[in-house]
This record gives C-alpha cells, sequence and structure tokens, in this order.
C-alpha cells in the first residue's frame, strides 16, 4: 500500500521533470527553422545545420551531395583546411559533416565558455556560408572517395546493402549508395559542387538545432548568425513517391567470403505514417529487439544459423526500406533463408501474441529515458522532429502512442505494407542459394 | 617561457571543473566484490556493469577466445532462470543489457530505469555464482560465435590483417592471441573448459560492480549488500605474469588477401600506463598520439593526408590503460600512384621529427584543449563514465586513474614526448605488415577484426 502510493507520487515528479524534453520552435528571418532545447548540468551545446540535400538530390550525379558535404571543412572564407581544423580543435570543438539519403548536415560539439563558444561558432558560420572548393581541395577529395569507393568492393556486407537498395527502388533516388559509385564521382569537376551547394545550402532549406545549456537569447541569436550570409534561395520540390516492386524477386552475388549475407525486403514507411507506431511495434517484436525478437529466437537461440539477425524499418521522408537480415556460413543459406522467410510470413499473418506485446510494450515504455538521455541523443532526435516536421511533442506522446498499439493494429499494418508477394531477396556471398 | 604560456591557456578556460566534477563512492562488500557509484542525475537511468577480471590474455594456449566464449554461455541460464529468460525479463523491465570481451576484461550491462535497477542485481548476481553449462547449449552457441568469427574477422581483410599482425609483434605476450580465438581453439571448446574457467574467474572477490546514474550511493550500495552479499568467494590464484621478451629487431610481413587496397600498419612496443617506469612516460605517449592523430589539424592529416597527399586515409593508436605493454601504432592507406613503401618512409620520416625537434605549443596546446572538452563531452553519456571506472579498476590500475587523467596529460612537456619517441618508438622494436591486395576472386573462402569488444 504504501509503496504504490510512493509509485504514484514518483511518477507525478519525476514524468514532467524530463520528459519536459521541451522543443522550442521559430524561424529566422531568413525563413530557416529552429529547434532549441534548453539542457543543463553540462557547460556544453551540441548544434546541428541541417538541409534537405541527401543523396537522394543527387539526381543523375550519384555521390555530389556526400562530396559537397565532404568538402565543406578543406576551404572557407580565408581560411584552408588545416586553419579551420586548428580553429576548432584549439578550442576542444567537435565538427563533422555528413549525409543520408534525405538530409546533409553539419554537427558542433562545443564547451559554452564564451571565448571557446564564440569562435568555434565564427568558424562554423564562415563553414557554411563560404566555402571555397578550390580545386586542389577537390581533387584530393575526389581521389579520397574514389579509393573509399574501391575499398568498398572489399566489403560483403556494403555490397551486399547496395545490391539490395537497388532491388528495392530501381529508379527512385533511394536506391543508389549515398556515397555514390565509381563511374559518377570520377567525372565530377569542382563547379559540379559549386552548383548543388548554391541550389541547397540556402536558408529557406535550412534547419538549425541546439541542444545544450544556452539561454533562449543566445540560441536566437547563435542560429540567426549561422544562416544570416546563407541566400534566401527555396526549398527543393518534395522527392517522388516510391513506387513500390511490381514483383518478387531473388538475386544471387557470388563474392568470395565465408558468410553469406542475406536482405529481404521493400520499400517500408514514411515518418508521417499513421501506421508508424504499430509497425515500429510489431517490428520490435518480430525482429527489432536486442537479443528478444523472434528473428533473433528463430535464427540464433534455436538453430545457432547466426551471430546477428534483425529486421528494421528506416522511416524516411518517403517509404525507406523494410530490411530482415543474417550472415550465415555459405553452405547453410538456403536453410537460413527459409527460416527468414518463415518467421517473417508468421508474423504477417498472424501478428504478434498479447503476450509478445505486452513484453514489447513494457521494453519500450520502460526504456523510454534511455532513448535520450544524452545531449547527443537528444539532440539527434529533436533534428528529426524537425526535419521531417513532427509534432513538437513527439517524444511528450510516445509512449502513449505505443500503449494504443493493439494485435489487431499491428497485424493490420503488416498486412497493409509488408507483402511476400513483393519482396525482393538479396544473397551475397561464396554460394548459391538454391530455389 | 612554454609554461607560462601554457598556464595562460589554461586560465581561459572555464571554470567548469567545480560544476561538473565526478565524484564516486566505493565500497568492498565482506566477500571483496567492489562497488563504485557516480551520481548523474541528469535522467532517471541507471547503468550497471558487473567487471570480471578476466579477457583473452589470461588464455593460456587451446582455449584462447575462451573467455568470449563464456561471456555469450552467461546468457544461458542458472538454475533459477533457464536459458533465454535474463534478456527476456530484463527487456520486460525496459533494459537495454548485453556484455563485451577484451583483453584484459569481460563486462555485462544492463541501463535501465532507476527504479529497476534490483532487477539487474538479482539476475546478475544469480549468474556470478549460478551459471548451467549445457552441452546442448554449447553446442548451438559454438556455431554462434563461429558466425561472429567469419562476419567480424574472416570476411574483412584488415581485421584479419590485424590478427596476424598481433601473432607477428607479440612472442610470448598474451597479447599475440585474438579475442575471439583462433578458428582450431574455438571448434574444440568443450563444457569442462567453460566450467573450469568460470570456476576460476566468476566470484565476487574478481569483480567490479559500477553503477552511473540517478541513484543515491549508499541505496545502491545496501542493494548491493542484499543481492552480491552473500555470494561465496572463490581463491583466486595470481595470473601468471608473462611478461613480452625483449624485441631484438625490426619485423615484417606481408598479407596477401582478396582486397581492392593496399595499407600498412607499423607498431612499436611501448609500455602502458599500468607497465611504465615512469607515470608520465604513459601520458607523454598519449600526448604524442595526439600530436600524430588527434584531428583533423593534426600532423597525419595535415602533413600526409592534405600536405604530401601520399595516404587517403592514416592514424596513429596508444592504449593507456592496457594490462600489459602493448603497441603504439601507425596505420595508412596509401593514394592513387603511391605505395606502403612510401608510407613507411613517411611515417618514419614523422617518428624521426619527433625525436629530433620539439613539439610546438600550438599542437601541445591543442591537444590540451580537446582533452579537457572532452572530460566534459564523455560526462554526456553515462555508459562511458561507467565503462571507464570499470576498465581502469579491472586492469589495475583504480578508478582515481580516471579523475588524474586531464591533471596528468597537462603536465606533459614538450621535451617529454620527445624523451618518449626516443626511447620507445626505436628500430629493433618496430613490426611491419603490408597488406598486399589479391584479386577478388568468386568462390574462393577468404576471411578478420580484432576483437577489442566483442559484444555478444
Amino acid at each position: 500500500m504504501r509503496a504504490s502510493l510512493i509509485g504514484i507520487v514518483f511518477l507525478l515528479f519525476s514524468q514532467p521533470v524530463w520528459s519536459a524534453a521541451k522543443i522550442e520552435h521559430w524561424q529566422t528571418a531568413q525563413g530557416s527553422r529552429v529547434y532549441y532545447v534548453h539542457t543543463e548540468g553540462l557547460p556544453m551545446v551540441d548544434i546541428q545545420v541541417s538541409f534537405d540535400a541527401g543523396s537522394a538530390r543527387d539526381g543523375s550525379q550519384f555521390g555530389i551531395a556526400a562530396l559537397t558535404s565532404a568538402l565543406l571543412d578543406t576551404g572557407a572564407g580565408e581560411w584552408n583546411a588545416d586553419e579551420i581544423a586548428k580553429r576548432f580543435e584549439s578550442v576542444g570543438a567537435n565538427v563533422g559533416a555528413g549525409i543520408s539519403d534525405d538530409m546533409a548536415w553539419v554537427s558542433l560539439r562545443t564547451l559554452t565558455d564564451k571565448k571557446l563558444f564564440d569562435k568555434a561558432l565564427e568558424t562554423l558560420q564562415v563553414m557554411l556560408a563560404k566555402p571555397t572548393f578550390n580545386e586542389a581541395d577537390f581533387q584530393r577529395e575526389k581521389n579520397r572517395t574514389l579509393a573509399g569507393l574501391k575499398q568498398r568492393e572489399e566489403s560483403p556486407a556494403e555490397l551486399a546493402h547496395i545490391a539490395f537498395s537497388n532491388a528495392v527502388y530501381g529508379d527512385h533516388p533511394y536506391a543508389h549508395p549515398s556515397d555514390g559509385v565509381i563511374e559518377t564521382v570520377a567525372g565530377f569537376s569542382a563547379n559540379d559542387l559549386r552548383e548543388f551547394y548554391k541550389k541547397y545550402y540556402v536558408a529557406a532549406n535550412a534547419m538549425v538545432v541546439i541542444v545544450g545549456d544556452l539561454s533562449k537569447e543566445q540560441a536566437e541569436k547563435t542560429a540567426q548568425s549561422l544562416v544570416a550570409e546563407l541566400p534566401a534561395g527555396q526549398k527543393p520540390e518534395p522527392l517522388p513517391e516510391v513506387a513500390m516492386p511490381i514483383k518478387a524477386s531473388q538475386r544471387h552475388i557470388d563474392f568470395p567470403s565465408s558468410q553469406t549475407h542475406v536482405l529481404v525486403g521493400m520499400p517500408g514507411t514514411y515518418r508521417k505514417d499513421p501506421d508508424y507506431f504499430s509497425l515500429y511495434v510489431g517490428n520490435h517484436i518480430l525482429g527489432g529487439a536486442v537479443l528478444v525478437s523472434r528473428l533473433f529466437n528463430e535464427v540464433r537461440e534455436k538453430r545457432g544459423l547466426a551471430y546477428s539477425a534483425s529486421s528494421s524499418f528506416v522511416p524516411m521522408f518517403r517509404k525507406g526500406p523494410f530490411v530482415a537480415s543474417l550472415q550465415t556460413r555459405n553452405d547453410q543459406t538456403q536453410k537460413a533463408l527459409e527460416v527468414l522467410n518463415k518467421t517473417l510470413v508468421d508474423f504477417i499473418n498472424e501478428g504478434p501474441t498479447e503476450a509478445e506485446l505486452t513484453a514489447a510494450k513494457k521494453n519500450i515504455t520502460g526504456g523510454f529515458a534511455m532513448r535520450f538521455d544524452t545531449n547527443k541523443e537528444l539532440a539527434n532526435y529533436v533534428s528529426m522532429i524537425g526535419f521531417y516536421e513532427l509534432p513538437l511533442d513527439y517524444l511528450n506522446t510516445f509512449q502513449q502512442k505505443v500503449e494504443q498499439v493493439t494485435v489487431a493494429s499491428i497485424k493490420d499494418a503488416f498486412k497493409r505494407h509488408i507483402d511476400p508477394q513483393l519482396l525482393q531477396t538479396i544473397t551475397l556471398g561464396g554460394a548459391p542459394a538454391k530455389k | 617561457m612554454n609554461n607560462r604560456l601554457l598556464f595562460a591557456i589554461l586560465l581561459c578556460l572555464p571554470a567548469f571543473s567545480s560544476s561538473a566534477e565526478t565524484k564516486v563512492s566505493e565500497r568492498i562488500l565482506g566477500n571483496g566484490l567492489k562497488v563504485l557509484v557516480q551520481e548523474d542525475h541528469r535522467s532517471p537511468v541507471v547503468v550497471s556493469q558487473v567487471w570480471y577480471k578476466v579477457g583473452s590474455s589470461y588464455e593460456p594456449g587451446g582455449i584462447t577466445g575462451l573467455s568470449h566464449m563464456l561471456e555469450h554461455m552467461m546468457f544461458k541460464g542458472t538454475d533459477k532462470h533457464p536459458a533465454g529468460e535474463f534478456s527476456r525479463i530484463i527487456a520486460e523491465n525496459g533494459g537495454d543489457e548485453n556484455a563485451f570481451t577484451g583483453q584484459d576484461y569481460t563486462a555485462y550491462f544492463q541501463t535501465m530505469d532507476k527504479s529497476r535497477l534490483d532487477v539487474s542485481f538479482e539476475l546478475e548476481a544469480d549468474r556470478m555464482r549460478n551459471l548451467h553449462l549445457l552441452a546442448d547449449e554449447l553446442k548451438k552457441e559454438l556455431q554462434v560465435v563461429t558466425e561472429e568469427r567469419r562476419m567480424r574477422t574472416d570476411d574483412k581483410p584488415r581485421a584479419k590483417m590485424q590478427e596476424y599482425f598481433m601473432a607477428m609483434a607479440h612472442t610470448n605476450s598474451p597479447y599475440r592471441n585474438p579475442v575471439i580465438g583462433w578458428p582450431a581453439d574455438i571448434a574444440n571448446y568443450t563444457v569442462e573448459d567453460l566450467q573450469a574457467w568460470y570456476q576460476r574467474w566468476y566470484a565476487p572477490n574478481n569483480a567490479t560492480l559500477v553503477v552511473v546514474g540517478d541513484v543515491e550511493p549508499k541505496a545502491v550500495f545496501d542493494l548491493a549488500e542484499k543481492y552480491f552479499g552473500a555470494l561465496k568467494t572463490s581463491e583466486i590464484k595470481p595470473l601468471k605474469p608473462q611478461t613480452e621478451v625483449e624485441q631484438i629487431g625490426v619485423r615484417e610481413m606481408t598479407i596477401k588477401l582478396p582486397a581492392k587496397l593496399p595499407y600498412i600498419v607499423m607498431g612499436y612496443k611501448v609500455p602502458s600506463l599500468k607497465t611504465a617506469e615512469k607515470e608520465w612516460e604513459a601520458y607523454a605517449l598519449e600526448v604524442l598520439a595526439g600530436v600524430l592523430d588527434g584531428g583533423n589539424s593534426a600532423r597525419l592529416a595535415s602533413r600526409l593526408v592534405r600536405g604530401k597527399q601520399i595516404a587517403v586515409s592514416a592514424g596513429a593508436g596508444y592504449d593507456l590503460t592496457s594490462r600489459l605493454s602493448d603497441l603504439f601504432t601507425l596505420e595508412a592507406t596509401p593514394a592513387e600512384g603511391k605505395t606502403v613503401w612510401d608510407l613507411q618512409s613517411a611515417l618514419k620520416d614523422e617518428v624521426v621529427k619527433l625525436q629530433n625537434e620539439l613539439v610546438s605549443d600550438e599542437e601541445l596546446q591543442r591537444i590540451k584543449a580537446q582533452v579537457l572538452a572532452s572530460d566534459i563531452y564523455q560526462r554526456d553519456s553515462m555508459f562511458y563514465q561507467a565503462m571507464q571506472l570499470g576498465m581502469t579498476e579491472t586492469v589495475g590500475l583504480g578508478w582515481p586513474t580516471v579523475d588524474e587523467y586531464v591533471g596528468k596529460v597537462n603536465q606533459v612537456t614538450a621535451e617529454q614526448v620527445r624523451d618518449v619517441a626516443r626511447k620507445y618508438l626505436i628500430k629493433d622494436h618496430l613490426n611491419i605488415a603490408y597488406l598486399e591486395p589479391q584479386e577478388i576472386k568468386e568462390n574462393k573462402a577468404s576471411p578478420t577484426i580484432q576483437g577489442e569488444h566483442d559484444a555478444r
């Protein structure tokens, strides 16, 4: 009796304290969206400036978004790569730049002490607004990228993923690898990068995320200064819808590896999909949960067929992939693939049990706070919420949405999203998987 | 002069040390279990880790990788909780869990809501002494570990190269063996091997329990006493030292594997903080690694990747916290038209410069600013904080090392960096491996990674 009373009091107090990852949102004068969360406890801040300029914007120039991003810290304003690096590193700041299919971003983690912060911020601002893309830096980074693309051919895991994306997406902009391919990258000029930069790195297409120990006033000034010198520009047209595959396919690629990499999937779901939570919780049971999912149990725990066996939805602006995968000794590929397919099809047909659903909900809601218990993770969530324009209370309603999922809603959502007749299967390894 | 400049810089850095200072509480239970608690109240979360003083460097020949295999078997049930139940209970309580094995440790962790710490303690205490090692489970799990080895090592040319490289560089040190074990050893583990290993090392007096999070030390100590307090101790026999013999001349090897790019790894025998004659030497080596590879402005990126453009990537590595002496490594991938020999000579040039010239104040200050900043950044992660406490304690340095780190790095001088370069980065203690790519032909088996962390 007493214990449960204490429990209630605890809940009342503890919920708002930190579930108040209170996201504040505004627009700068130039039209860039800003998302800010004030966190305390450590004198540091994570800042991200993102653009709708990921590899889905490559057009036919596969890899141009990635290379443009890679050039940003190699020369800007009056500074060369050494000077830019020194400016950040002399104040202990970490800077990074990268892309996904949907997004290009530059991130900065810095201490908030004014002198250190100001120097890091000024450097970032110039990097974003005045990258030089000079010829020597361009050639060097292009050569480094080409070496990386060549090295990729050593990796059965990467090659299998590339083949899988191609099978799932056909000629959609999500099909090609984000880093590009040798044939396209080899043909780029520095001017191509400048063009890409000019079109996409503009205020109307920019978003700023600030999570850390800065006051709102400081955050406003910071966001403003980061985008102040970007031309207003405009947002690009939304990406095209993903076309569903017209039939199932299976392709084997020979590779001299000791394991065969098996990937099965199709276009899955997008960020604003009303079915998202049913798919997410369902997949948690099917193959998402670490060490306890159905796929993990069937493939690894019961049969010892693989070290890792899992499935995931990767929601993106358009339908990101659903993929179930494993790696296994070449000669047992067929057996492992059968187990994977049966587990998947059974799940689609029958859905989870009530007990599985209850366990999954307990895991997800019980571990909710751990999803963003670091500044970095929180910043990543805020960035996702901002970029995909999800409701600002996304985190605060997350647990409730999970609780609302039912066995029926999972079954229904899977039936409508994952059709066994449309699954794309890739096996890559040392022995062909016989049909 | 140098010193004053340095001081000026340090004074410029913010006065955060008081606000963010870590505070560790320690208690040793009657059975020898050491409990470390660090409070972090930013989220209602707790990280709990059990660290055992056993890892691949404890293993004699023939059973390499056994610590890692045992880590896998630790999820296979006890009297109270049959196979699979451990993970199911943790999951139902909202927890994240896993385990990892290194050269010097085996560790198990759960991240939970702070109200569930007792769930983690109950299960960990149970499997510390009551594990069931069953032949059927071992048979399946052996296959899993073999698949793990294929994935991490056998199908990755550079990882495979690393394995051969370590085996060449170390003559008698157990660091010559991979954490995941040699294939023939993995294939021949028996239940008896595992039982003996478990009996020998899994006991409260050979473990450290680390808890970081939104908790109060006294309550954690009481809870630890409740669940772990009654566990029996074991007699832990001291480990044979297996001190590496002196290397008496450079060693080189060529690795031929299906691959696309050549690659070079070089490693000098150096002491760790635990084995250094003088403590400052290890910190000076740490700073030296920062001079070469502490960011995009560091020498390897600035001079080899950008300046000379002979490498598409280059790096340096030093592990301050290894239990035994290990290697200071340099590695690089040649740019198109350059060779591993060009890289070898350029990397050696960088070593010679460190031996002949003092590193600049600017470089030293950069490193110190970075160290200070990362000390704050690391506190963003409870898991990382717990890792540091567990690791330093388990290798025998003691957790106060974590708190001393920033101060000790700050005391390193340019002369000391030069001195360790002269003393340790010497040719007779050098090991070099070259990856010579072979054509990637279909249907020819190949396979390797350094298993620093072979997570389950």
